[in-house]
């Protein structure tokens, strides 16, 4: 029945267009509306695309929308909604931060340090929600939010000059790391560095995939967000559930601030880029928690982002693009509510269609040579 | 059809109406003469509520016409419907129970008399003239089911239907209220009304009707006239003669105990006990069937058996081990198989591709899993081998389990279950929903496995799928086991008296009426496949029931729509277990039995 797997990916990848085609032609309303050309602005941004060194920057930052996109979609799809990447990756940025200029280990260890640093400290502000959702009950969009502010004081706590900060002219700082934790990257010359880090994106996506959909625990989460009451009657432990999947929401999200920490500030400071965690859930809505609809998204976004600022040298806002990312958020709920309603209803009726034609499914494994008794199954198909 | 001269008021014909893959209405033919009460009588899933929603404009035919007052009418939505004079009471009452009796009728129809004195003038002449008693400043909440029931058919009179449609209007009351209700409806129909009457209890609808149509498998198999038919005859035009009846054929009971459940008690938050000192053992090969109206605990013991609810106190053992500390994937994968009361909730991932859910339940057992890893290869091939020796009816195994249809849903979470070789299984209503076919396969695969040495629970609101398939019999009455039988000789009224608490002990046979056992409880049949599937549709048909029953045979095993899925999902979780006491299906048959052998000819 490989009909169905093609429909199933024509459907994927229908939400999105649909969204993405509405939301560029509410763009343009509103251009239209401030009486510019409402087509001018994508060429121009368009144009950037092509530049290496706008590339490069779009990558970058794309690596860090993935990671956020990732603990967001994780959360997704057992229906949790984890609002606190944001105050989890720029915790957990810190914590790394505060660790690589106080702890000097080989390359080899300090990395690994860090990068555990940072899993550990994204893990253990979630995991704060996660346990007060399964022991009183707490919302943890609620508490999420909560911790998301809360964070933000134990930052600037931690900046104070009596604690782990180092004032440089203005900037709070929390010191220049040690160079061991300094993750090197691709060096393309006049066009900018890679991320060392886009490589650990990349590893991200793939361990998420294989872990949703080849293990387990996988189908267990998976199967709890598609339906509470049906996993827990197959065996598995709902609280269980909520507060494994809370506190690997939270490691992913720790590692969301690394790529430029240990690839280009080696710092944490006030010019420490924020509001990731917030982009990911746009992003993982309109990937799709799908890995490979996830990277489209975060290099779309990350294209809008840096390719955005060029507008301002031809009489354009620049907002533009955010009111872009907005009205995508927006078109991609509707969209994908539509198509997966359209797609259940659809498959509903060819399933009809192709029972009333009496294409069973014994008839159809025995021309791919699977039944060996498709005598017997014509006979059911028969009847 | 007779048509005493009287005027028609609506009539269908040739209504067919098919749903993806599936015929819901096949060629019906439907005609209500004025002033008269006609009675749509057929199981549940015969096809009664598609055929009234078609009247009532929620949904179009796909072929046939409607003519009201001898004018053929295409109705779009309700409204149309309420224009022409149609109005429906709802089996769940659409009132706002915050607001009062005047604004609920007016409600939507501010403009017919406005919303004050006049409104108020015109209600209460209504309910003089019908005799309903309605007083319009009540607020709803404050008022009993019956009275509700009158403000329904208030609220469709105000809006000047002239044909009322009542679905099931007696499933929610007592007898007195039935009678009262009864009473109204002769009202209305001499005041030249039309009135079209829903039900499965024959004992009512031979009462009040003036002329019944009889619906099966989605078509029209006849009408009659209440005078010249006697409930038996009505019951076989309803259930087909071939109404299949499980029988268990020589016992297979061991004297080795599988599941034994000693002294079990579960609270409620706060202390009420929901199941007290539940003591039972079914052996190996032995079905314990348990009887009780809906919501005396049956649900309860099912969770405290799977793990979802852990015990209050007690013990419960499988085999050797004492389980009832047990978390729920343990005990399934130790091999207590489950098939759920309500398999949308917790036996199926709907949007899920059939293999999924294949998975579901055993994600930690071969051929699912390897060790930590998920097998899908394996999933998938087993899931083939599934779909065929269970004669699941799909296209594929990539198709979501929502696109089956609820017969083909539930085949494949029995031969999910009976897969991983269960030594204990707890079948909750195996069959509802399921059509005849499909269930006839079920009782099959639980005979078999009992043959086998498996010891099952059986749960089951049909009696005679419980008394046929069972090797012991308990009744469950508000949280305890509080009776027991041997289903050899028990019959389901002797049965059923002890689900509404009125004995108790052990239960023994007294002398059945001379036309004896068999067959008495059609009506208890047409109560059971309670849900899931709205219409069971027929794919050839039988015109008029001139030769009776026999000429549907023809047409093979219906097949269980696939419904719409918003319904299906939603038609799974109407059964409430509150209006329990009403569903009690010992009392037609009693009566029903008594007059039954005289036999006219048709």
């Amino acid at each position: 029945m490989k009909k169905f797997d093609k429909e199933r990916v024509l459907l994927a990848v229908a939400g999105p267009v649909i969204a993405l085609a509405v939301a560029f032609a509410l763009t343009s309303v509103v251009l239209i509306a401030s009486g510019k050309n409402p087509v001018e602005p994508y060429t121009l941004m368009f144009e950037q695309a092509s530049f290496s060194d706008i590339q490069v920057l779009i990558i970058n930052q794309a690596s860090m929308y993935y990671i956020a996109a990732l603990a967001v979609a994780i959360g997704f799809r057992m229906n949790l909604f984890n609002i606190g990447v944001d105050g989890q990756y720029q915790l957990a940025a810190m914590i790394a931060a505060v660790v690589g200029a106080h702890v000097n280990l080989p390359a080899f260890l300090q990395i690994p340090l860090l990068l555990l640093t940072a899993v550990f400290t994204g893990a253990f502000w979630s995991g704060i929600a996660g346990v007060l959702k399964v022991t009183r009950g707490v919302s943890e969009v609620v508490a999420t939010i909560m911790l998301n502010a809360i964070a933000t004081s134990v930052i600037a706590y931690l900046w104070l000059p009596s604690v782990f900060g180092v004032k440089v002219g203005n900037n709070n700082t929390t010191g220049e790391m040690h160079e061991s934790g300094w993750v090197p990257g691709i060096d393309l010359g006049a066009a900018g560095e890679i991320y060392g880090l886009v490589f650990l994106a990349v590893l991200l996506g793939v361990v998420y995939w294989v872990v949703l959909n080849r293990t387990r625990f996988g189908f267990d989460l998976r199967a709890s967000g598609a339906s509470e009451s049906a996993a827990a009657a197959s065996g598995v432990d709902p609280k269980r559930m909520v507060l494994t999947a809370m506190l690997i929401s939270g490691g992913i999200a720790g590692l969301a601030g690394l790529p430029i920490l240990l690839g280009d500030t080696h710092t944490y400071s006030l010019n420490f880029p924020t509001g990731i965690g917030f982009l990911g859930i746009g992003i993982a809505l309109l990937g799709r928690n799908n890995p490979t609809g996830i990277a489209f998204a975060a290099l779309l976004w990350a294209w809008l982002d840096k390719a955005s600022p060029e507008l301002d040298f031809h009489d354009y806002d620049k907002e533009i693009a955010v009111i872009m990312q907005g009205l995508i958020v927006l078109a991609v709920v509707v969209s994908y509510e539509a198509v997966r309603e359209w797609g259940l209803r659809r498959q509903q009726r060819r399933v009809g269609a192709e029972l009333a034609a009496g294409h069973v499914l014994g008839a159809t494994a025995s021309a791919t040579g699977i039944a060996a008794d498709n005598n017997a199954q014509k006979e059911v198909a028969g009847r | 059809m007779a048509v005493n001269g009287q005027a028609t008021a609506v009539e269908l014909a040739g209504i067919t109406k098919r749903f993806p893959g599936v015929v819901a209405n096949h060629d019906i033919h439907l005609n209500v003469r004025k002033g008269t009460v006609h009675a749509l009588v057929g199981e549940n899933g015969a096809g009664k509520s598609t055929l009234m929603k078609i009247l009532y404009g929620m949904q179009k035919p796909d072929e046939g016409t409607i003519a009201i007052d001898g004018e053929q009418v295409t109705f779009s939505s309700p409204a149309d419907a309420i224009a022409r004079g149609i109005g429906m009471v709802h089996q769940h009452f659409m009132l706002a129970d915050n607001l009062t009796v005047l604004e609920n009728v007016v409600l939507g129809s501010e403009k017919l008399h406005g919303i004050g004195g006049k409104a108020r003038r015109r209600i209460k002449e209504i309910s003089d003239r019908y005799g309903l008693g309605v007083r319009p400043d009540l607020l709803v909440e404050e008022l009993g089911v019956a009275a509700r029931q009158r403000v329904e058919i208030l609220k469709v009179l105000y809006r000047g239907a002239r044909t009322l449609i009542l679905d099931e209007p007696t499933a929610v009351l007592v007898p007195q209220e039935v009678d009262a209700l009864f009473a109204n409806l002769r009202e209305l129909k001499s005041e030249g009304l039309s009135v079209i009457f829903i039900s499965h209890k024959l004992g009512e609808v031979l009462s009040v009707a003036d002329e019944i149509t009889v619906i099966r498998r989605g078509t029209t198999v006849g009408t009659a006239v209440p005078a010249e038919t006697s409930p038996r005859q009505l019951a076989e035009l309803m259930v087909g003669s071939e109404l299949p009846t499980p029988q268990t054929a020589e016992s297979t009971v061991t004297d080795r105990p599988v599941l034994t459940v000693d002294k079990l008690r579960l609270e409620a938050p706060g202390g009420k006990a929901l199941l007290d000192d539940i003591s039972f053992t079914i052996h190996a090969g032995e079905v314990l069937g348990l009887a009780g109206v809906e919501g005396n605990g049956q649900t309860e013991l099912v969770d405290a058996l799977i793990g979802l609810k852990h015990a209050d106190s007690g013990v419960i053992t499988l085999a050797e081990d004492e389980i009832t500390a047990w978390p729920t994937r343990r005990r399934r994968e130790q091999g207590i198989g489950y098939i759920p009361e309500d398999r949308h909730r917790h036996g199926l991932l709907l949007e899920a591709p059939l293999w999924e859910n294949r998975i579901l339940g055993h994600v930690t057992e071969a051929p699912n899993a390897k060790g930590f890893w998920l097998d899908p290869k394996s999933a998938q091939e087993d899931t083939r081998r599934i779909v065929e020796a269970y004669d699941v009816r799909t296209p594929g195994i990539d198709v979501t389990a929502a696109s089956l249809s609820g017969g083909n849903q539930q085949k494949l979470i029995v031969g999910r279950e009976m897969s991983h070789k269960p030594r204990f299984l707890i079948a909750a209503h195996p069959t509802r929903g399921v059509d005849v076919g499909a269930q006839a396969q079920i009782w099959d695969q639980i005979r078999e496995a009992r043959r086998e040495g498996l010891a099952v629970l059986l749960i089951s609101a049909d009696l005679d799928e419980l008394i046929g398939l069972s090797d012991t019999l308990r009744v469950i009455y508000n949280g305890k086991l509080v009776a027991d039988a041997d289903p050899a000789t028990i019959t389901p009224e002797e049965l059923g008296s002890a689900m509404t608490g009125a004995a108790t002990g052990h239960l023994e046979h007294e002398e059945p009426p001379a036309d004896g056992p068999a067959k008495t409880s059609a009506d208890d049949a047409a109560d059971t496949p309670a849900n899931g599937a709205e219409e069971t549709p027929a794919d050839g048909s039988a015109e008029s029931s001139a030769d009776g029953p026999a000429a549907t045979q023809a047409n093979g095993p219906g097949e269980t729509p696939a419904d719409d899925p918003a319904e299906a999902q939603a038609g799974d979780s109407v059964e409430t277990p509150a209006d329990g006491p009403a569903h009690i299906p010992s009392q037609g048959p009693a009566k029903t039995q008594a007059d039954a052998p005289e036999d006219e000819a048709r």
